[in-house]
Parts: C-alpha cells; sequence; structure tokens
C-alpha cells in the first residue's frame, strides 16, 4: 500500500526491468557497423579490419580518383534532375488528392502514387530495363534521360508524402479566406497555398534527393555502360580489391544524409 | 411580411434553395428562402445548429452555390460569381488569418489582390488598424497575438476594401464571456462608424437581441419569422421562434370576434383579453398564445385576473423571481417578478392565486 502511495503514476514501460540493456542492445546492433565503418575511413594501412593508425589518406585518395568524381557528379546530376521532376510531380498531386471532393476510385489513385513503395524494386527494375530497351532500340538515344526517369518515378511517392500530410494539416479556410479578399485562384495558391505548402514541399524534394542519391538496384539495371553513379560504382568496387577508400566514400554519404534529415527534421518542425 | 424594396436593399435572397447530395443522402440545408436585407443594417441569422444560417452566409459569400433562386447584391444577380469577384467580405469563425503574414499584411490582403496602389493600401491599412486599435502590434505575426487581438484583425480585413456587405460567421463565439461582451458592443460600433452592411451569424439568441437591427430567425432550412428584436420578442409569429428566443408561457385560447379594440381571444379560465395576431395566422377557431413570463404579475385578488393556478414551484435568481404556477387545465404557467429591497417573499408554494396578464402581452402564433 505504501508502495501504490509513493507511485501513483501510470504505468511505464521505462521502469520495467531488462528495458535500458535491451534499449542498449537495438541501439549497438544498428550503429556499430557504422562506427567501425566511419573509423576505418581514417586507418592508415590498407586494411579495412586492421587498425595501423590514424590518417586522411583514404579520403585523398578518393578525392583524387578521377572515377569516383565521375560516378559523384552523375550522382548528383541524376539525383538534382530526378528531385525536381519527382517534386513537382508529387505537388500537383497532392493538391490534386486533396483540394478537390471525393472522387470514384480515389483510394485507387492514392495505391497508384504510391506503387513505387509496394512494388518490390527489383520487379520495377526489370521492367524498366525491358521499356527502355524497346525505346533504345527505336530512337538510338542512350544518354541520361532514362536514369533520371526512372529515379524520377521511384522518388515520386517519397516526394509525395510529406507533401500531402502538409496539405491536409492545412485550414482551407485560410484559401476560402483568400478568395473571399479577392484573391483569383492562382493567386490564391501564389500567396498562400505555396507559402505554407513550402517546408513540406522542401522536405519531400530533400527525401526523394537521398532516395535517389542511394539507389544501386533500378540504377544497376537501367543504366549504360559508362553509366556509374558513386553507388553502382563502389559495388564494383567491392568485386574488385575492398581498401579503407571505400570506407571513405560511404562516410561522406553518410555525413551528407545525416545533414539533410537534419535539415529535414528542423524544417518540419519549424512547421 | 417584408415588402420588396429593391432600391435600398443591399441583399435580397429570392426563392434559394440549396440541396446537399442526391438520393438516399440528400439535405436540403436551404428551403426556398426570401428575405431582403436593407443597406447599413446589422442584420442577424438567429437559429440552431444545423438550421441553414451558415449555409445561407456561405451562398452570399460564394463558397457554395444555391441549387434555385437568387441572390441579388444591390440589385444586381451575383449568384454565379465567384468568391473573388462579389464585393463582400466574410469574418470567420476560425479568424483564417494568414499564419505566414504579419498583423498589417494580413489586413492589406484584400486590397493588394484588388491591385490598389501601394500608398492606398498603406493608408487603408494604417486607418483599420486604428479603428480595431491594433496599430502597436502591426508588425507581429498571427500567432504571436491573443484571440481576441486576432478577432479585431480578421475584423479589420474583412472591412479594409471597403465591401459592400460585410458576413460574420460566428465570430464571437471563440472568445470568453467578458471578451465577448465587448467585442458586440465593438462590432455595434464599427458597424455605426463603417455604415456598411452587416450579416451577422449566430445560435446565441441573446446576442441576436443586444446587437441587430433585424433578425431572422431560421429552423430546417426554413426562414420562420424576420423583425426588429422587440417584434421578435414580443411578437414571436411562430411557436419554434417563441420557444427559442427567451422563455414563454404556451395556453391554448379560441380566436373571439374583432372589436373595435381589436382581437379577443378567450383563455382557457373563460376570460378574455385582448391578442395581437400574426400577420398570416387564422382568423377564428382555437389557437396557441404565447405569454411572456415578465409580462404577467401574480396576484391575491383572483376574481379580476386573467387566469388562475395554484403555486408550485418558487425559484429566486436574485434580481427576479421566477414563479412556477399550475392553472387549472394543470397547464404549467411561469410568473417572473422583479424582487423588492423589502426582501419579503411575498407568497408561498400552495397558494391559490390569480395571474394578471398585462396590456399587448398576448400574442396569438401561426400554427
Amino acid at each position: 500500500m505504501a508502495d501504490a502511495a509513493r507511485s501513483p503514476k501510470a504505468f511505464s514501460l521505462k521502469r520495467q526491468p531488462g528495458f535500458s540493456s535491451l534499449a542498449i542492445a537495438c541501439f549497438l546492433m544498428l550503429y556499430a557497423p557504422i562506427v567501425v565503418l566511419v573509423l576505418y575511413s581514417f586507418n592508415a594501412g590498407t586494411s579495412i579490419a586492421i587498425w595501423e593508425g590514424f590518417s586522411w589518406r583514404w579520403y585523398e585518395a578518393a578525392w583524387q580518383n578521377e572515377q569516383i568524381k565521375d560516378a559523384a557528379t552523375r550522382s548528383l546530376i541524376v539525383a538534382a534532375c530526378a528531385t525536381t521532376v519527382a517534386t513537382t510531380v508529387a505537388t500537383l498531386a497532392g493538391l490534386a488528392t486533396t483540394r478537390t471532393g471525393k472522387f470514384r476510385g480515389q483510394t485507387a489513385v492514392f495505391a497508384i502514387i504510391n506503387q513505387p513503395l509496394m512494388v518490390p524494386e527489383i520487379v520495377t527494375a526489370v521492367a524498366l530495363l525491358i521499356f527502355f530497351a524497346i525505346i533504345k532500340v527505336a530512337t538510338g538515344y542512350t544518354g541520361l534521360v532514362y536514369l533520371i526517369a526512372a529515379h524520377a518515378a521511384f522518388c515520386i511517392p517519397f516526394a509525395y508524402l510529406p507533401i500531402r500530410a502538409r496539405l491536409e494539416g492545412m485550414d482551407l479556410t485560410l484559401e476560402h479566406a483568400a478568395a473571399d479578399l479577392y484573391a483569383t485562384p492562382w493567386k490564391t495558391f501564389r500567396r498562400v497555398t505555396l507559402p505554407l505548402l513550402w517546408p513540406g514541399i522542401l522536405a519531400g524534394a530533400m527525401l526523394a534527393f537521398v532516395i535517389s542519391l542511394d539507389d544501386v538496384v533500378i540504377t544497376e539495371f537501367v543504366k549504360t555502360a559508362g553509366q556509374d553513379t558513386l553507388p553502382t560504382y563502389m559495388l564494383g568496387q567491392l568485386r574488385r580489391v575492398v581498401t579503407p577508400e571505400i570506407n571513405a566514400i560511404s562516410t561522406v554519404f553518410l555525413a551528407i544524409s545525416v545533414v539533410l534529415v537534419c535539415i529535414f527534421f528542423f524544417l518540419n518542425r519549424k512547421g | 411580411m417584408n415588402s420588396s424594396n429593391g432600391g435600398s436593399q443591399a441583399v435580397r435572397i429570392e426563392a434559394v434553395s440549396k440541396v446537399f447530395g442526391e438520393g438516399e443522402g440528400r439535405v436540403v440545408a436551404l428551403d426556398n428562402v426570401t428575405v431582403g436585407i436593407r443597406q447599413n443594417e446589422f442584420f442577424t441569422l438567429l437559429g440552431p445548429s444545423g438550421c441553414g444560417k451558415t449555409t445561407l452566409l456561405r451562398l452570399i459569400a460564394g463558397f457554395e452555390h444555391p441549387t434555385g433562386g437568387e441572390i441579388l447584391l444591390e440589385g444586381a444577380d451575383i449568384s454565379a460569381l465567384p468568391p473573388y469577384a462579389r464585393p463582400v467580405n466574410t469574418v470567420f469563425q476560425s479568424y483564417a488569418l494568414f499564419p505566414h503574414m504579419t498583423v498589417a499584411q494580413n489586413i492589406g490582403f484584400g486590397l493588394e489582390m484588388l491591385g490598389k496602389p501601394r500608398a492606398e493600401i498603406d493608408r487603408t491599412v494604417d486607418d483599420m488598424l486604428q479603428l480595431v486599435k491594433m496599430t502597436e502590434l502591426k508588425d507581429r505575426h498571427t500567432n504571436q497575438i491573443s484571440g481576441g487581438q486576432q478577432q479585431r484583425v480578421a475584423l479589420a480585413r474583412a472591412l479594409a476594401p471597403h465591401p459592400k456587405v460585410l458576413l460574420l460567421d460566428e465570430p464571437l463565439s471563440a472568445l470568453d464571456l467578458k471578451l465577448r461582451k465587448e467585442m458586440q458592443i465593438e462590432l455595434k460600433r464599427l458597424q455605426n462608424e463603417t455604415g456598411i452592411t452587416f450579416v451577422f451569424v449566430t445560435h446565441d439568441q441573446e446576442e441576436a437581441l443586444t446587437m441587430s437591427d433585424q433578425i431572422a430567425v431560421m429552423n430546417n432550412g426554413k426562414i420562420l419569422q424576420v423583425g426588429a428584436p422587440r417584434d421578435i420578442y414580443d411578437h414571436p409569429a411562430d411557436r419554434f421562434v417563441a420557444q427559442f428566443i427567451g422563455e414563454t408561457n404556451f395556453l391554448t385560447a379560441e380566436l373571439a370576434s374583432r372589436g373595435k379594440s381589436g382581437t379577443q381571444v378567450k383563455l382557457p379560465s373563460g376570460k378574455s383579453v385582448a391578442a395581437a395576431l400574426p400577420a398570416d395566422g387564422r382568423t377564428q377557431g382555437l389557437v396557441t398564445v404565447v405569454v411572456r413570463p415578465e409580462h404577467a404579475r401574480l396576484t391575491k385578488v383572483k376574481s379580476k385576473a386573467a387566469l388562475t393556478g395554484t403555486l408550485e414551484n418558487i425559484v429566486y435568481f436574485g434580481t427576479d423571481t421566477h414563479y412556477h404556477l399550475q392553472l387549472e387545465d394543470k397547464t404549467p404557467f411561469i410568473v417572473r417578478e422583479q424582487n423588492q429591497p423589502d426582501g419579503q417573499a411575498p407568497y408561498r408554494e400552495g397558494d391559490q392565486l390569480g395571474i394578471e396578464i398585462g396590456a399587448d402581452a398576448v400574442q396569438v402564433l401561426r400554427d
């Protein structure tokens, strides 16, 4: 009875025995490999498993590797273009699915927009490989556009989710108020909807960018010879010699992702 | 009842119906409503929630379009115009201030959209800030001001373009009682100073009575009665109107023939009293009449009284006391009397008392 009087608070998972050790074990499993990876990117030796002292040499090596620079540049171009296309399409889709009345087949439309999230990536990859092969034969064009189109396609749902969430959380009365104050539909969009939607669009774009930058499977299937992106280049390298150069590139990647995720978080919190 | 006088009418609602949905889910929000709102009038749409008052407001604003009928603004049919092409502005229940703009930017938005020159916008915004006493807070964002201040900004924003009609959708419902009383006075002042026609929607009968020039009482998508607050209160034509506004006593009576001194009705007690008839009620037979509790007085002299009954319950309210009686035919009847400083309760429960009814206090209902 005395016990109950002393702790009138509700049941808390935090106070259960073994909770903290379990939590620590989970975090270790998630982050220990990454910590090891980052650590060995600074290895002075050529091994990714035997520590031989601190050095920046693999970062320098990666920086001077023309293949890496080439692949990184391509990755950034593809990611930037795909993000722009995907975010624009996702914004329009978001407006169409939240700013119209309920229509027949609305659920089907959501499913179609989110399709890339549900269909196994390998299926999309094979489908695109075959589809693009037909176009390549017909037109003779083999440039980057195929990669950009493929990336844009699977980035759309990632951009769509935060944009739609933002639109749904927005008070529709604001748009009514703008219309009431003589704003035409276009002006209402530009002066009220868009400024309020902006954090959602940025968040969607950043998610799409990270997803595109990271993709291996679809890229591997769609790219033509000499169109390596950074992830597919790294995969190729792993088949040959593995040096801490790979760790160094991964660490830079990780840093970029962390920065983007942080920006994403702060933007969402402010909104 | 409400003669159509096109020239001085700001808004004319002509046989307007609004139906939402179809088939099973069909909802008739407005059922063939006709009403005129005069220039410079504080016009209130009063009714319980779901009565169609907000739908009517949204039809005037243009957020909804009528299923049938016409909406005329100063004689011109605006039924087909989109909201941004109508010279009317709305104060929303939720205020709907733009959160990414400052107070001043919010107020200037309408003028900006109308393409007014910058200097004129700035001047009007300053005037509006002064009008609603918000000058010091003009550069604040709308989430940095209190609810009452947001209310003022919403008003200023809607008044800035000087609309022909200002529509107010229960704008005071989110405020606490004290602030609400202040804003009621403030709204009346703004309406007087700007000379703009106000159409005000509320479910609060007291708010409607204190602020309005004209009240339209609505229920089930119909306007039941239009009139000045005093008319509506003293001479309700309809059972719903009588019930919705204030407390009242219902009695069954028989219409007697009209004499020189107006219509007489015969009460259940057998006594005849003068009564006011509604414009479109029946002229003979049994009718329902209403008497406001404060228009009746108790008396110990039963012989002269219009009604007699047994005092069942005394409820003390400070400024007045409510006496609940039961008439001889078991009908309940409430009399409200102002309390006197001597502090003595003049009657006891169980007393047999007479009820005197004041002149012009009996109103015949339409049903």
